[in-house]
């Protein structure tokens, strides 16, 4: 009896991530179909997907594991920004890119304990906190420099070599129609984001840390009951997050190479759908980083979609990650509202 | 002896105000601005000044510092009406209001001008059905919001998520990623002057005027308040819960549709991606910074709107001091953290256990 109620709550879960995954084949294979001959079936076109999430990919790692707590961090976004503009602002002052990130990788840690603390000690809801978080960061952004500061080669020679470093695998290539065979290739980013992904995985799966998170979201007081230190636990996520976001800032930089007050506006609202796209409740206790992940790859199909196609509107994208992201809750809502029905 | 006491009790009673918040944060602007004014050799009570100008384009209108500031203040107290209501039924917010006054903006401007007519001066369609547009579509998202609230069950924050990435990308896209400019007199007296009055002013009080009429004279502001505070406790005492739920969403897209008719009269255009910008989190803030708990339950009007405008006087003072408008929101950040931090219930019990030891070391 106990075994099977475990089984079915496991299985519940399970099925939001098929449906997941489901949905991204789905849409890739649409994508293959409708956009073939602009060469959508490519493996390139697969990784380019991931060159430009890479730093989406680590953010959303930290969203999830805020959001298994029940909270959320919409401060993501600006920091993000915040972090571009210093490290181009640093590197055209002179300073060396491994410095750089140093101190990017500490402001965050530091940011995000700061937010972790008022939310975990002070008790404060965790929307306002990172509301404020998220104006504190843009401001300071505009603190820092109000124009577009772009690294170049002369800034900063290691950055850009990062930048432009071509990882290239030994499968997959194609010989395009001038008869040269192009390798497919990833770029450092890539590398930097599954490693974050990994890492967050077996930290979740089988780290006291990870089950804590699961067990704070899962009932706040029965996890103090437990012995948890809840609030000790909450401010750790707060810094997780931030410190992913911190990484993800890095690897965008080198995606955008530059530093402007207008950056990453609105990738808070992509890491949230990502993670709920990917199974993760918003009320706390249940999802995990697969997948949050095949979430961005979702959203990163969409867009790719968008930008191949090249005549709808810019505003798709938006419009279809929302209605995605409404189908996603109300199931869930569903699921939910089945689970509370069978408990009664 | 008794005067002593006496003083005691009104010093808890001012303690006890509910506007004690959002007045000394009003006047804490105040003297920043005449303190600046005295700096820099101007008349120290310039803020406070207000005369009546001759313009060209609009007649004899009145001008100062208050006045722009009660008129740029506008939308974010009309915001801040339907935003407490909401805070206060459901204990969350809802982040879709700035992106649904650019799409009712959006939606409007297109009916007047016709789809994909990028600028005119002349009407399409009657003004009134315009307007009439871009009220329903308020509605119908504020509708959406709350069925998703009330009947699903879905955290606001999250529910309100959806909207707030798709409305202003729907009003991109019936705009024809366009900035829609509609240069007709009778479309720009939303946001210019009527007689020496700004127009946004005088409806920024009517609605102030209507809803609070409706507060005091109607059950609805008790029954909201007490769903806020036990939505299954009033549920069982009688009270559709859902329905009023439901209610104070809707109501909160009627305003964000208000807003953006103001909002978009004031420019005479549709800039779908720069109306009720970050709007949201100022009328978040002016809930909070008018003493209300964003926990639910009791609520304050008149609290909500004297945020709304200490929130404008702030940011036009910022202004006036040099600082840039997208430097601004540290200044707002580091606002927000301060007020939240004293309103925390830890931080009270802090203060009041620290309170304590210090009186009883002064026994001893």
């Amino acid at each position: 009896m106990d075994k099977a109620k475990t089984k079915k709550q496991y299985n519940s879960n399970t099925i939001l991530l098929f449906i997941t995954i489901a949905l991204f084949i789905v849409l890739y294979a649409g994508g293959c179909v409708a956009y073939g001959s602009k060469g959508f079936t490519h493996f390139q076109t697969f990784l380019n997907i991931l060159i430009t999430n890479a730093g989406l990919i680590c953010v959303t790692c930290g969203m999830t594991c805020v959001m298994l707590t029940g909270g959320i961090d919409i401060s993501v976004g600006a920091l993000i920004a915040m972090d571009c503009m210093l490290l181009a602002v640093g590197m055209k002052n002179g300073m060396g890119a491994v410095p750089m990130i140093i101190i990017i990788l500490l402001i965050g840690a530091v940011f995000g304990i700061f937010q972790g603390f008022l939310v975990g000690y002070l008790e404060i809801q965790p929307f306002i906190v990172s509301m404020a978080g998220m104006f504190f960061c843009r401001g300071m952004t505009a603190v820092i420099c109000t124009d577009q500061v772009s690294i170049t080669q002369e800034i900063s020679p290691t950055f850009y070599a990062w930048a432009n470093a071509k990882i290239v695998l030994p499968f997959g290539g194609y010989t395009n129609n001038k008869g040269k065979y192009m390798a497919p290739y990833v770029r450092p980013a890539v590398i930097v984001a599954l490693l974050v992904l990994v890492v967050i995985f077996i930290l979740l799966r089988y780290t006291k840390f990870g089950r804590s998170l699961y067990a704070v979201g899962g009932s706040e007081q029965s996890a103090a009951m437990m012995g948890l230190n809840v609030k000790m636990i909450k401010m750790k996520a707060y810094m997780l997050s931030s410190f992913l976001c911190s990484i993800g800032g890095i690897c965008y930089c080198l995606n955008t190479m530059a530093g402007s007050v207008s950056q990453a506006t609105g990738l808070e609202m992509d890491a949230i759908s990502s993670a709920v796209i990917g199974g993760t409740l918003l009320t706390g206790g249940v999802g995990n980083v697969i997948g949050s992940f095949f979430g961005v790859l979702i959203n990163g199909t969409i867009s790719s979609i968008v930008k191949t196609n090249g005549k709808l509107a810019s505003s798709w994208p938006n419009i279809l990650t929302a209605m995605l992201l409404f189908i996603f809750i109300v199931i869930q809502s569903i699921f939910a509202a089945i689970r509370e029905r069978k408990k009664a | 002896m008794s005067k002593k006491s006496n003083s005691k009790i009104y010093w808890n009673k001012l303690k006890n105000w509910p506007l004690l918040l959002p007045v000394i944060a009003l006047i804490l602007v105040m003297a920043v601005n005449i303190i600046h004014d005295a700096a820099i050799g101007e008349n120290p009570l310039s803020f406070f000044m207000i005369s009546l100008r001759n313009t060209t384009t609009s007649g004899t209108i009145l001008y100062g510092r208050i006045i722009d500031i009660i008129n740029r203040g506008s939308e974010v107290a009309i915001l801040a009406i339907g935003m407490t209501l909401v805070v206060s039924a459901s204990a969350g917010t809802d982040i879709s209001v700035g992106s649904v006054m650019s799409l009712c903006a959006s939606f409007m401007c297109m009916m007047l001008a016709g789809y994909g007519v990028s600028s005119t001066t002349t009407l399409a369609m009657p003004l009134a059905i315009g307007l009439l547009c871009a009220v329903v579509m308020g509605i119908v998202c504020g509708a959406f919001n709350g069925t998703l609230v009330a009947h699903l069950k879905i955290q606001p924050m999250v529910a309100t998520l959806i909207l707030y990435s798709a409305a202003r990308a729907i009003g991109l896209l019936l705009c024809n990623d366009l900035i829609v400019y509609v240069r007709n007199p009778s479309f720009a007296y939303f946001g210019a002057f009527t007689g020496p009055i700004p127009t946004p002013i005088i409806i920024t009080a009517i609605c102030i005027i209507i809803v609070s009429l409706v507060l005091k004279k109607t059950a609805l502001g008790m029954y909201i308040q007490s769903v806020g505070i036990n939505a299954r406790a009033s549920r069982i005492a009688g009270l559709n819960s859902r329905l009023l739920i439901f209610l104070a969403y809707t109501l909160c897209g009627l305003f964000a549709a208000i807003a953006g008719i103001v909002a978009s009269s004031r420019i005479t255009s549709a800039d779908s991606n720069n109306i009720g910008l970050y709007l949201e989190m100022d009328a978040i803030l002016s809930v909070a910074l008018g003493g209300n708990s964003l926990g639910g339950g009791k609520f304050n009007l008149a609290g909500s709107i004297i945020g709304a405008y200490t929130i404008q006087a702030i940011t036009t003072t910022l202004y006036a001091l040099g600082v840039s408008t997208n430097q601004a929101p540290v200044f707002k950040a580091i606002i927000v953290i301060l007020i939240v931090v004293i309103e925390a219930p830890p931080f009270k019990a802090f203060v009041r256990k620290f309170n304590a030891s210090r009186a009883a070391a002064r026994e001893v």
